[in-house]
């Protein structure tokens, strides 16, 4: 029972971080109708960043600040001078230069940083509280949950209540309406491509320094997991995103905790086909099939 | 979306090379394969040891490009996974070599094993479409390899397997033995392909990628279509994998990570999307730029760079090659003939 | 010519290598309800999506209040005074009632006078006041046009464009909505170029009337004048 607690407040706080990932998915493929094949890197990217900022001034808190305005950054280079050019007749066009960008993003960090795993910090504790004895959650899981609830909260608001957050909606769903409506929908576009790299930074931050470290692949197989989860909640619902994220979180850690940890990754291959084949618009799309 | 997706892989694939039949006279693709066969072997006389490896590499590297041009350009479904279906047939050539030592008896596994593997990511293949597919065969290239480490008794983790192999007669060198065995087997994959890709076959994969519904209609089994599609070209993958064990005589998963499977993507965009010369294209290319890169690297005396240079070239080129031109360099023999054509 | 709202001359343009329009010509003096006619297929909406920037154009000279269209965003017409309401009406079905007239006044600065605006919108057609949080999609074809139009006037436009609103509409309902125009242009002066294949209501309030056939203007002249040219009612415009 004790472990089963312990692997479950594990499992909810890997599942924020895969959340926040496939929230970031979910924004893009909302706006863009593309799954950005690049999101991974993009992230590594922002915590390589950060990386040396750290080492530079010893400060975290400046690293993760710059890790989250790098993100943007990149969010706003890569849709502003790639994407926005691409011919979107078919889905794959997308999808073919999202895994360009993979390999120039991997290859340039592999030259600027080494294909070495870089241990990193974090900013608290990673062990475990005991509450009557059981370790439940530390100090690192309390930050990723605030985190994570931070970044749903803003975003919930933004889209919601804010003038930008109609124009974005409005852009993706009515693209031409909206334009004459007075909405710069490329500038949408933009800002909701700056805003999800911006979360896919938060995301790597807040998972590399709890595996090996970072790398230039560091993020490739929490990619796969963050795509089951946008899958699982059907790639246009951010709440389908959390959820979808949530079960993916707890999934991979009873495999680990229960099996074995290099099940893992196999227990996730399984869950996509079984949602991908079985369970057509994810379990919280209204959409009738898996076509895009 | 479906249409849309069906309109667009009819734009960006262009009809080029030797698997449209056309009205004008071509050779046959038997006389094109031994012509080739009789080149390859006059090339292993000349060229060097290390030259025959890459030689080897380049027939090696064929034989997936020309499979998976097959699956995507032909039938429209894209997949990264074949550098784990690579994988699949090297492990399988591993094993089976390192228990009875017999080369024909080792591919024959490997390939019926690849084949069984497939048909499973087929199956699953055939129902999705677009990023899904994508997104699916991607999980497969990034997982595929974590199997070494969850059954490490069997596969030997991240350290791999070494492959006993018989050498060849004391008279022909191994680099020159190997680029026949790469280039026997490449030929006789591409060989096969084109006759495949000739007949019916080959209308039907089109018709499906043109357009699901008007395939239907003509009676075409959309998902059987599909499905053997995706086996064909796992086929062509697993001798690929196993080429490559037998030319590194060993096997382990850092020679099938995500990016092999992004090259062989690139290497078919660059390739035109379609074409078996346009695979050929993208073997060599496939072989050749990382040698630049590497010598570049060497010359900056950068270890850093000589492994991610070609990574970087490879995806400039792929992110270029599809903004500027998305049928790839192969479509461009085509478009000048359809600009000449159209000036007249 | 002078003091025309909006002047169009010469204007070519299509989708492809082929244009779909022809040396189109016309005028919309302020205040004026313009009539376009035709039988389907004759470009009609493809004039609208030209004039507001959506389809580029080959040739020809858009000016609107005296100022040369060419270049204009489209997402700066709305600045301008234009107001395009699209085929189809162009409600944003995933958003609500309240949300898509909102979109219609994001644009402005004046904050105050857009609200009021919207006020006034929910003034206008009670029915969406009782179904602001209602998704567009749950609307009847009748509220989505109300909605569609209200969206356009909270931007407070000099000049509507307006695509088949009595498309796939009762009688009695198209016949709400001419009313309206005629109301609204007798008021705020809200001039209209209005698009329709229902020929009788649409020369029922317009001032003058333009008829389009394969793309080309084939007759220009007051409304009145069309309704009563029998040859010409026969060869264009079916009835
Ligand atoms: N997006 C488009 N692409 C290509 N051709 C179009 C497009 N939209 C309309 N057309 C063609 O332009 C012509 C005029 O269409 P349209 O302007 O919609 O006519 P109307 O609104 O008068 O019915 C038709 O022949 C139609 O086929
Ligand atoms: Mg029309």
């Amino acid at each position: 029972m004790d472990r089963f607690i312990y692997l479950t407040f594990d499992g909810l706080s890997r599942g924020l971080v895969y959340a926040a990932f496939a929230l970031a998915l979910v924004l893009i493929w909302r706006a863009a109708r593309i799954v950005n094949f690049a999101q991974g890197s993009m992230a590594v990217a922002a915590v390589y960043v950060a990386y040396s900022v750290t080492n530079a001034t010893g400060s975290y808190w400046l690293g993760f600040v710059v890790a989250l305005l790098a993100g943007l950054l990149l969010g706003v280079l890569v849709e502003r001078v790639v994407m926005r050019f691409v011919d979107h007749s078919s889905p794959l066009n997308g999808v073919v230069v999202a895994l360009g960008l993979v390999l120039v993003l991997q290859g340039t960090l592999g030259i600027v940083y080494g294909n070495e795993y870089q241990p990193v910090e974090t900013p608290f504790s990673r062990d475990a509280f005991e509450v009557g004895g059981i370790a439940m959650l530390s100090r690192y899981d309390l930050f990723v949950f605030a985190a994570v609830g931070t970044v749903v909260v803003v975003l919930t608001l933004l889209f919601t209540r804010t003038a930008v957050g109609l124009r974005m909606r409005a852009a993706a769903f009515a693209p031409d309406v909206s334009r004459l409506l007075g909405v710069s929908v490329g500038g949408m576009l933009t800002l909701g491509w700056a805003l999800a790299a911006a979360v896919g930074s938060l995301a790597g931050m807040l998972v590399v320094p709890t595996e090996l470290g970072v790398h230039p692949t560091a993020m490739d197989v929490v990619f796969v997991s963050a795509f089951t989860a946008a899958v699982v909640g059907g790639l246009d619902s951010p709440i389908g995103a959390v959820v979808g994220g949530l079960v993916v979180g707890l999934l991979l850690s009873y495999v680990s905790g229960y099996i074995d940890v290099t099940v893992a990754p196999m227990a996730i291959l399984a869950l996509l086909v079984l949602v991908l084949l079985g369970k057509p618009g994810g379990l919280f799309s209204s959409s009738k099939a898996r076509v895009a | 979306m479906t249409d849309m997706q069906q309109k667009a892989s009819a734009s960006t694939v262009p009809e080029t090379g030797l698997n449209v039949p056309k009205r004008r006279r071509r050779p046959h693709p038997a006389l094109v394969i031994v012509a080739g066969g009789i080149l390859v072997v006059a090339l292993t006389y000349v060229l060097p040891p290390f030259r025959n490896y890459q030689l080897a590499t380049m027939g090696a590297y064929f034989c997936v490009t020309a499979g998976l041009t097959v699956l995507t350009g032909l039938n429209g479904q894209l997949s990264l996974g074949h550098g784990a279906l690579m994988a699949t047939g090297a492990y399988t050539l591993a094993l089976t070599q390192n228990r009875w030592v017999n080369l024909p008896l080792s591919f024959a596994v490997a390939v019926l094993v690849t084949t069984a593997a497939g048909a499973v990511i087929g199956l699953a293949a055939a129902r999705l479409r677009g990023p899904y597919l994508a997104g699916l065969t991607l999980a497969v290239a990034i997982v595929v390899p974590s199997v070494t480490s969850t059954f490490d008794e069997t596969f030997n983790s991240d350290q791999g397997l070494s492959v006993i192999l018989n050498p060849p007669p004391e008279t022909i060198p191994m680099e020159r033995w190997q680029a026949w065995l790469c280039w026997g087997a490449a030929l006789v994959v591409v060989l096969l392909l084109a006759l495949l890709i000739r007949g019916r076959f080959g209308r039907d994969l089109r018709a499906v990628r043109d357009d699901e519904t008007a395939a239907k209609l003509a009676g075409i089994n959309i998902a059987r279509t599909q499905v053997l599609a995706f086996v064909v070209s796992a086929v062509c993958a697993g001798v690929a994998g196993a080429l490559f064990a037998v030319l590194a005589q060993s096997v382990s998963p850092g020679a099938f990570p995500l990016t092999l499977s992004l090259f062989l993507v690139m290497a078919i965009v660059i390739g035109g999307l379609g074409s078996l010369f346009g695979a050929l294209w993208g073997a060599v290319l496939l072989v050749l730029l990382p040698t630049l890169a590497q010598s570049v690297g060497e010359q900056t005396g950068s270890q850093q760079l000589e492994g991610n240079l070609a990574l970087v070239v490879f995806g400039v080129v792929l992110v270029v090659v599809m903004l500027a031109a998305p049928g790839g360099l192969a479509s461009i023999p085509s478009r000048i003939s359809r600009l000449i054509r159209r000036n007249r | 010519m002078t003091g025309a709202l909006l002047q169009v001359d010469g204007l070519t343009a299509g989708y492809g290598a082929a244009p779909v329009l022809h040396d189109v010509g016309l005028t919309v003096q302020p205040g004026e309800i313009v009539a376009v006619l035709g039988a389907n297929g004759a470009g009609k909406t493809t004039l609208l999506r030209t004039l507001s920037g959506l389809v580029r154009s080959s040739r020809g000279r858009v000016v609107f209040d005296g100022a040369d269209l060419a270049g204009t965003k489209v997402e700066h017409l709305v600045r301008r005074g234009i107001a395009h309401v699209p085929e189809g009406r162009g409600v944003v079905t995933e958003l609500t009632v309240d949300e898509n007239l909102r979109l219609g006044g994001l644009w402005r600065r004046d904050r105050a006078d857009a609200r009021k605006a919207l006020d006034e919108v929910y003034e206008l057609f009670p029915s969406l006041a009782q179904r602001r949080g209602f998704a567009g999609h749950q609307l009847s074809g009748g509220e989505r046009q109300m909605l569609a139009l209200g969206r356009a006037l909270v931007g407070r436009p000099r000049l509507l464009l307006l695509d088949e609103p009595s498309l796939g509409l009762a009688p009695k309902v198209t016949g709400q909505i001419m009313a309206l125009l005629r109301d609204l242009r007798e008021r705020t002066g809200l001039a209209v170029l209005l698009v329709e294949q229902n020929v009788r209501s649409a020369l029922s309030i317009a001032d003058e009337g333009v008829v389009l056939a394969l793309g080309r203007v084939v007759a220009r002249n007051r409304a009145s004048v069309l309704r009563d040219d029998a040859d010409l009612r026969h060869a264009y415009l079916g009835f």
